[in-house]
């Protein structure tokens, strides 16, 4: 067998050992930084909330810099225009709170129309700004109550519905009052299918009359007083302040007079969880969780929840005689 | 595998890595509009990732023959007892401001939250045993044994995941999903063997 002789390799061509070692700890330092940058990217894909908007048609609304901290509930400030409009439950753009302000941009919001129809003596179509200039908007600072126990103080611009109603006339015979979102596929809608969101569409909602014609009961064209973003549900949306947030449908296209309760979305995908009337109620948790106390945006930690969302003065009048434990 | 030390610390930093950008997005004011609900929701993702990767280290070694992985098995499975005790502390801290009464009703009524306290629960004996000198303790064949309760970690994981949300099914399904594949593989390669289960005969305990 031969062996080579090791003067093949001159010494001053072998690595010296040191220089060795720390080239090999300089690859392992750049393995190391390479895989945590890796990982870093991996968690900010799959974890971290997209927060940066692009926001096409928002203006920044000029109210959510000068505007007093305070818009009118003692004690209570107005949860953030930046949070109002990046923390939103609209499931046709997706699941998460993130997704609708992302996603929503591409609604299109123009032209729009509201159609009031069913039990009516005057049915008719109105054109979005038809309905701001027949009814002027006013600043309405209400709670906001979501049935997954977070909340917001959200300085609406809107009118009561119940005047839009007195207008068409209802009929004796109207007990309840249906609500549509819409869902013309022109209007860039994407709608997850009922596999991705558990909702059918389009959304519906749902309110007793007198329900409806309460003042409190708004329609809303705006925050801050600025338009409505599409996340927020532009150009146009029902706010029911007492009751929770998913009762406050959004893009209403079609408002419908009628003699039986009407189905509503989140009834429909889970009646055990979600009633018709879904009042505020601290008293009455969901089945999986507590509605006792909220998370209000913003704020560390979490405060009581009153009843009615504390509009139990204006409203509670609404229900006497009636279980709320019942008819949650 | 010569290397190990630098694997483990491989797998130290990046499992940390989460952990950082966490603390330095809540410096930054960058964890959206709610915070704490980010904090929760994502130290119990976590937590189910850690026991996913941990699970999988098995199948992988008996797949590839690559055996020094299960070296890196421990830190997998601390890392998800870790997130999973940081998902227990916000709950604790952000959802129940400490209030014990209050802890004790919602484990009581509430589905959901029990089957994740069984999920964390039964992730302490594991820690607990997982040093060298509780494995010599325990011996192997126990030591084996106590820590399949990893699968019933992961189950009740995932379970409790698919308890909380409200309709959109899809994560948790497919955490289902994968921890049934790493599940299931371990119950062919059994059944494959004959009765005894796999990681008697053919896994020592690593040292």
């Amino acid at each position: 067998m031969l062996i080579k002789k090791p003067g093949d390799i001159r010494s001053s061509e072998i690595t010296d050992r040191k220089v060795y070692l720390s080239r090999r700890n300089f690859m392992r330092g750049a393995a190391l930084a390479a895989s945590a940058a890796a990982t870093g990217l991996v968690y900010r894909r799959l974890l971290a909330p997209e927060v940066e908007v692009a926001n096409p048609t928002a203006r920044v609304a000029p109210g959510s810099q000068s505007a007093p901290k305070n818009w009118g509930l003692p004690g209570e400030e107005a949860t953030s225009y930046q949070q109002v409009t990046t923390y939103n439950n609209f499931y046709e753009f997706g699941t998460d709170k993130y997704s609708p302000a992302r996603r929503a941009q591409v609604m299109v919001t123009r032209p729009w129309t509201v159609a009031v129809d069913g039990l009516v003596n005057r049915p008719k179509v109105f054109d979005v700004d038809e309905l701001t200039r027949l009814f002027t908007p006013e600043d309405r600072i209400y709670r906001f109550r979501c049935v997954e126990g977070w909340s917001m103080v959200i300085p609406w611009l809107g009118f009561p519905l119940g005047e839009l109603l007195k207008l068409a006339e209802p009929r004796g015979n109207a007990k309840y009052v249906a609500f549509e979102t819409a869902n013309d596929p022109k209007r860039n809608i994407p709608e997850l299918s009922e596999y991705q969101s558990g909702l059918e569409w389009p959304y519906v909602e749902g309110l007793r009359l007198d329900e409806a014609l309460h003042p409190l009961a708004t329609l809303a064209v705006g925050i801050y007083g600025e338009p409505l973003l599409p996340q927020n549900g532009a150009p146009v949306r029902l706010v029911v302040p007492w009751k929770y947030g998913f009762k406050s449908i959004k893009s209403v296209v079609r408002v419908t007079l009628v003699e039986r309760m009407p189905p509503t979305s989140w009834n429909l995908a889970n009646s055990e969880e979600y009633g018709f009337f879904s009042n505020v109620n601290p008293e009455v948790p969901h089945p999986r969780w507590s509605q006792a106390t909220e998370q209000r945006i913003g704020e560390w930690g979490r405060r009581p929840t009153p009843a009615f969302n504390g509009y139990a003065d204006e409203v509670a009048g609404l229900y006497d005689g009636m279980d709320l434990k019942y008819y949650f | 595998m010569k290397d190990i030390k630098f694997y483990k610390l491989l797998v130290f930093v990046n499992a940390l890595v989460p952990l950082v950008l966490l603390g330095w997005d809540w410096r930054g004011g960058r964890l959206g509009a709610n915070p704490l609900d980010f904090l929760t929701r994502t130290t119990g993702t976590l937590t189910l990732v850690f026991l996913v990767l941990t699970l999988a280290v098995t199948p992988l070694r008996k797949l590839t023959g690559a055996n020094w992985l299960v070296r890196l098995r421990r830190m997998l499975g601390l890392y998800a007892f870790f997130y999973g005790a940081l998902h227990l502390l916000c709950y604790v801290w952000f959802d129940k401001a400490f209030g014990l009464g209050a802890i004790a009703e919602d484990v009581a009524r509430r589905r959901f939250i029990l089957v994740g306290v069984l999920a964390l629960t039964s992730m302490v004996p594991l820690a607990v045993t997982s040093t060298d000198k509780m494995i010599r303790r325990l011996g192997g064949k126990r030591w084996q044994k106590l820590h399949r309760l990893a699968y019933l970690s992961a189950v009740a994981g995932v379970v409790h995941y698919y308890l909380l949300v409200k309709s959109d099914t899809r994560k948790p399904l497919a955490f289902a999903a994968v921890v049934a594949l790493l599940l299931g593989y371990r119950a062919y390669v059994a059944y494959a063997k004959g009765s005894a289960p796999l990681s008697l005969k053919t896994q020592p305990p690593p040292r």
